[in-house]
């Protein structure tokens, strides 16, 4: 399965907020980021927190501005997220 | 954010607790091996090895462009690794300029490279550092009297994956005629997490 992103894409992190184990952190639910780079691929923790199977999928470091995820600052966060957790930015009804 | 391992955390080490108790049972493993490796890992774990990597990138531009762009495979060269649990870690080294400082923090629990920092400082896991380092991370490297220009642009790390990271610092000034050892010796705990200069 090839990468969906690609870096320098705008992406935009999940929104939903799940009744189990996940590894977005809220701060960054619904915020939208640049990938940087893909780092690999790893089981995604949601699923294999519940103990289903769960393929490895692309994870990718994605850089966020402060002002984007708490309304203000002018540092970045760089998070890694997996593949599931993001949609390109500005398509997200098209998928 | 969680506050604590309890939930999955505590059933895995239950698990593992179960797990080890019947291969010492069934005479698979000395009851002691374990804790030998595990001291081993530790032992091993300082640092003084992030010092190193640190002081011998300061020194050799090759070697710091390898560790850029693949740290895995560089640190070897100084008979160092992200293995020792049971899967080799992804590392990532992040480099201060004279325009960016990098920090590193895990919000979701502690992540954090052991092998090549010791085990970590337990402000690094408390859920003060954790929550405000991202949202605000001038003010706390200022509590721990570090004052960034304002013109310097903060990157903050949130280890939220498999990836651990450390911060390659800027060499400090007049430090030219200072070997690798001497070098090495300058560079803190602190300093290869973000919040001290070197």
């Amino acid at each position: 399965m090839a990468e969906l992103f690609r870096p320098g894409d705008q992406v935009r992190a999940s929104r939903s907020d799940p009744p189990h184990h996940t590894r977005l952190p809220r701060y960054a639910r619904g915020a939208t980021g640049t990938v940087l780079e893909c780092q690999g691929r790893h089981p995604l923790p949601d699923r294999r927190a519940r103990q289903l199977p769960a393929r490895p999928e692309p994870v990718y470091a994605v850089r966020f501005a402060a002002r984007d995820l708490f309304g203000d600052g002018d540092h970045t966060v760089t998070l890694d997220l997996w593949e599931s957790y993001l949609r390109l930015a500005g398509l997200e009804g098209m998928r | 954010m969680s506050e604590d391992h309890a939930g999955p955390a505590a059933t895995l080490a239950a698990r593992v607790r179960h797990l080890e108790a019947l291969l010492e049972q069934r005479g698979l493993i000395d009851a002691r091996e374990l804790d030998r490796s595990l001291e081993a890992f530790l032992a091993r774990a300082s640092p003084a090895n992030g010092a190193r990597v640190v002081a011998r990138a300061w020194l050799d531009e090759g070697f710091r462009a390898r560790l850029l762009s693949d740290a895995n495979a560089a640190l070897p060269e100084l008979g160092l690794s992200m293995r020792g649990g049971l899967q080799e870690q992804r590392l990532k080294v992040v480099q201060n300029t004279e325009q960016q400082h990098n920090v590193i923090v895990c919000t979701l629990c502690s992540c954090y490279p052991i092998a090549l920092l010791g085990p970590s400082p337990t402000w690094y896991k408390s859920p003060a550092y954790r929550s405000r380092v991202v949202r605000d991370p001038r003010a706390v490297l200022r509590e721990f009297g570090f004052e960034l220009e304002s013109a310097v642009q903060v990157n903050v790390w949130d280890a939220s994956a498999e990836t651990r990271y450390m911060v390659l610092p800027r060499r400090p000034a007049g430090t030219d005629n200072l070997n690798e050892q001497a070098l090495a010796a300058l560079v803190t705990r602190n300093g290869l997490i973000g919040v001290a200069p070197a």
